[in-house]
Parts: structure tokens; sequence; C-alpha cells
């Protein structure tokens, strides 16, 4: 027994070994463009590739901290992506109490019909809403423009809210229901607080969808003062020629930063397939 | 009184109904009709004519090529592969490889789209850091975002979005009962052999939701590829969104992008189907 044991160990050193090897080597790659971030937000004299600059300066962070190519930008970002956050997660709680709570021959295809919509392109679907929104005097509108992005969370936070409203057993329901509480105060007493863990996933999952979302204000805003972080950074290229990449990438930093914090928030429970295997499981 | 329970539904229904249901209504008449975004103010039904003028137009047919050479590598063999790959390889890695390829890998996935399209801009570009690289090699340099484009905002999109991937399969070797695997290791199955004939056929459920979802992901990449290459040089980069936007803003084609993006909706609703298919098995 002892020599195959032996023979057993040190084959599982190589495999582990190898394995190390082959994802250091992945890992560098997906470092690389990473570095470049890094290293170019504090090198004044940064161009596009990898370089360590020659003394490390926040010249690049001060140059872009003004109101108008960072605080604007970021305000407008968290006012659009914090409302349409907001009536995203209030909207999809309502509506998953009923569709995790009753019975009814409709909800089945009411959640498939949600399903299925979480997996359109909604991309195809720009142009016509362009041309919708000028027809009813929402172009260019924050409040328009927050509407749109919410409903396009909406069929996922109403899928994931469900998933985690069935966690919930309805034996506390119940008691709460004797006791003479209401459907509203059921759900905003006992279930929700029961539920907060999920509550926060689908919260924050839903920021950092729309926080990174491009075509959407893109497409439906059209002011300058207007523009949220992921279309303002446009700005760096084209104004004066010549693109400070220095500061563009310390922007690009700024502008990153509150969707990594978050995300480090929330990674347990989605690292762990937990968020996303619903996606994938029924 | 039991309509009354289904009152919190409202809301939801409603933001669906007008501003999804809505437009996609609206998608399918404008697809019809010569809209345009300048000149004449009257819109007449055009029947087909779109239609049948994207299947006659090389540009349309340059783009649905793109978008399915795209697909295919960012998606299909890109992202699905190495995100098995880094899965399965993680279960033999020590932990803080294990950690630190993690951590780069979701990084890459949580940072907003136009910021990825940057770094991989300036990865890509002639004076970027790929040449610097192949340079220090001495291998040949090339000027990647005009000698291949799609190759290269391909390669963003697998940096970008292979982590979904990863997290999934992490998520799917995870439940496989260790007892099997090690039953045939005793067998004395090779680790390559273990892996073809037991664990993907135990995991495959999981990869065709995951191609699914990828698929559909992959075809409506918008901003990454915008930011790249603007859908060039000419027409080279040119998927179906981009086309798509290209059409309908700055050819104010109204009514021929959106019968594009009807094309697109599709494709994705095909997809949306087979996928719903698929769950209904697991559930």
């Amino acid at each position: 027994m002892r020599p195959a044991a032996v023979g057993h160990g040190r084959r599982r050193t190589r495999q582990r070994l190898a394995a190390d090897a082959s994802l250091l080597a992945v890992a560098a790659a997906f470092a690389v463009p990473l570095l470049w971030l890094l290293l170019a937000s504090v090198d004044t004299e940064a161009d596009l590739r990898v370089r360590v600059p020659g003394s490390a300066t926040r010249d690049n962070f001060s140059a872009v901290l003004t109101p108008d190519i960072t605080f604007t930008p970021m305000l407008n970002s968290l006012l659009l992506c914090g409302s349409s956050t907001l009536l995203t997660v209030v909207c999809a709680a309502l509506a998953a109490y009923p569709l995790s709570r009753y019975r009814s021959r409709l909800a089945r295809p009411y959640l498939l019909t949600v399903l299925f919509t979480t997996c359109l392109p909604i991309t195809a679907i720009m142009v016509p809403v362009y041309g919708l929104f000028v027809q009813v005097n929402l172009i260019d509108t924050m409040y328009g423009t927050a509407l749109f992005l919410a409903t396009s969370q909406l069929p996922f936070a109403i899928w994931l809210m469900k998933n985690f409203m069935d966690g919930v057993p309805l034996t506390l329901e119940e008691a709460a229901w004797t006791d003479g509480a209401s459907m509203p105060q059921t759900l905003t007493r006992v279930v929700l607080p029961l539920m907060g863990p999920g509550v926060t996933v689908v919260t924050i999952y839903t920021f950092i969808m729309l926080w990174g979302n491009f075509f959407v204000p893109f497409m439906l805003l059209l002011s300058p003062d207007q523009l949220p972080a992921s279309v303002s950074i446009f700005t760096f290229f084209g104004n004066h020629g010549s693109v400070v990449y220095g500061q563009l990438a310390a922007f690009s930093i700024l502008y990153s930063a509150p969707v990594l914090l978050l995300y480090v928030l929330i990674a347990r429970r989605l690292g762990g397939g937990f968020a996303l295997g619903g996606a994938v499981k029924g | 009184m039991r309509a009354v329970r289904w009152l919190p539904i409202a809301p939801a229904t409603l933001l669906l109904l007008l501003f999804l249901a809505g437009p996609i209504g609206y998608c399918v008449y404008i697809a019809f009709t010569d809209m345009q975004l300048t000149g004449s103010s009257s819109v007449d039904f055009v029947g087909f004519a779109n239609f049948r003028r994207a299947f006659a137009d090389p540009a349309f047919r340059n783009a649905v090529w793109l978008t399915l050479v795209f697909t295919v590598l960012s998606s299909l063999v890109g992202q699905n592969t190495l995100g098995l790959a880094l899965a399965a390889l993680m279960r033999r890695a020590s932990r803080p490889v294990r950690t630190l390829t993690g951590a780069l890998v979701i990084t890459a996935w949580v940072l907003p789209e136009i910021v990825a399209a940057f770094l991989l801009y300036a990865f890509f570009r002639r004076e970027g850091t790929l040449n610097a690289i192949l340079g220090q090699l001495h291998l040949p340099t090339q000027n990647w975002l005009f000698t291949l484009p799609i190759l290269a905002v391909s390669f963003a999109n697998v940096w970008r979005g292979t982590a979904f991937s990863m997290l999934i399969y992490s998520a799917a070797l995870a439940e496989i009962p260790t007892d099997v695997e090690e039953a045939a290791e005793v067998d004395g199955a090779s680790g390559a052999r273990r892996f073809w004939h037991i664990t993907l056929p135990m995991i495959r459920r999981s990869i065709a939701t995951n191609l699914m979802l990828n698929t559909l992901q992959t075809l409506s990449v918008f901003g990454l590829i915008w930011a790249m290459t603007r859908g060039g040089p000419g027409d080279r980069s040119q998927t179906l969104p981009v086309f798509m936007y290209d059409q309908a803003f700055l050819k104010s084609l109204i009514g021929y992008g959106t019968a594009v993006a009807l094309l697109l909706l599709l494709v994705g609703s095909l997809f949306s189907v087979i996928y719903l298919r698929l769950m209904k098995v697991d559930g």
C-alpha cells in the first residue's frame, strides 16, 4: 500500500503544479490590461503600453477630479442608476410576492415570460425605443431613461427575487395573518426582513449592471450635462486632438471603483453560483 | 377578492408593458415602414421591402457573417471553453493561485463595459502592449485593430465575459459527487478520460444553458465593439448591433435599421425558447 500511496501523492502534487502553472499563465493574460490601467493612472506621460512610470504621481487624479470631468457625470450616474435600481427592486419585490405565495394558472406562464424576456437582446430594441421616446417627449430626460433602465433589469430581478422568496417558510407569515396583519404588512414586516441578504444581492447586482450600461444612456440622453460616466468617458477623445491616457486611466479607476467594491460585498453569494445558478436552474 | 391578492404584480407588469412590450410592438411596426430620421415626414407601409433589401444587401450579409464569427470565436470557443478549463483547473490548483486567478478574471467581468473596451483598445493598438510584448520576443508585430479587428474584439469579449462561464461551471463541478470520480480513478482511468467520459456528461445541462446565455449576451454586444473600433476599419468589425445603429442613425434609415433589429430580436427569441426548454427539463 505504501509505495502506491506515495506515488498517488506525487501524482497529486504534479497535477497541482501543472494546474497552478496553467492558471498563472491565464491570470497573467488577464492581468496585463488591468496593469496598464493601474500604471497609466499614476504616470503623467502614460502612453498605450504597460510601463512603470518614472515616478508615481497623483497629478492625473487631481486633474480629473473637477466638477466637469468627474463629479457631474458620477452624480448623474448615481441619480440614474440609484433611482432605477430602487424602482426595479421595489417592483420586483412586489411582483415576486404573489408569484411566490399564491397559486394561479397564470403564475407559471407569467414567470416563463419573464424568464424569456431576461434573455432578449435589449440592444436590438434601442432604435424603436429611441423613436418612441422622441414621440412621447421622453427623449433626453433623466426620468425617462431611468424608467427604461429599470424595466430592462426588471425581468431578471423578478426572477431572482422570486427564487429568494421561495426560500422563506410560509409558517411565519401564517402566524402574522392570524394576528390580523394585512398583506402589505406581512410583506414588509415579515418576508422582506427574512430575505434581507437576498434583497441586498438583487439590489447590488441590479446597480452594478446599470452602472456599467452604456448603450441606453448613449441613445436616450443628449445634453452633455446629463450624461452619466459611462458615456461622458468619450469626452476624453477628440476634444483637443490628443488623448491624455493617464487621465483617462485615472477616470476609469474612479468610475469603476464603486461597482468593484459593491461586487466584493456580494461576491460570496454570487461566487457560489448562487444567484447566477438561479439563471441556470429552473 | 382573489384579484386583489395579485395587485402587487401590477407596477412591474405596467413597466414591462410600457417600456418593453411597447417598444417591441413598435419595432414590429416600424420594420414594415420606410421611416426616416430626416427628410419626408410621411411614413409609408412598405411590407417586406426592408427585409428583402436586407437579404440583398452585401453590407447586411457582411454583418451577419461577422456576428457569426464574433459569436463562435468569443462565446462558443472562447468564453465557454476557457471558462470550463479554468473551473476544472481551479479544482486541482493550490489555494492562492485559485484565489488570484478568480479575482483577476472576475474583475475583468465586473468592470464597466466601456472601461473594459478602453483597456483592450490600449492592449491591441499599434503602439500598445501586445506589440510591445511581441517586439520583445522578436515576433512580428502588426496593427491588430486594422488587420484583424474582428479577432481583437472577439478576444476583448473573451477577456470580459469568461468569468460568467467560470462561475457557472465552478458551481456545476462542485455538485458532482466525488465518489464517482474517485471510483473511476481507482479503476485507472486517466485524468483526460475521466473528464471526457464522466465529468462532461454529468454537467452537460450546465454546458447547454451556459452556451445559450453566452450566445444571447454576445449577440447584443454593442458598447465594447463601438468603443474599440466603431465597427471599422470600413465595416470589418461591424456586427449586427453596430450595423443596426449605423443604418438607423448615421444613415437615418430608421425603418431599415429597425428591420435589422427585429431580425436580431427573432434570433434572440429563438435562442430564448431553446433555453426555456432546457430549463423545463431541469425543473
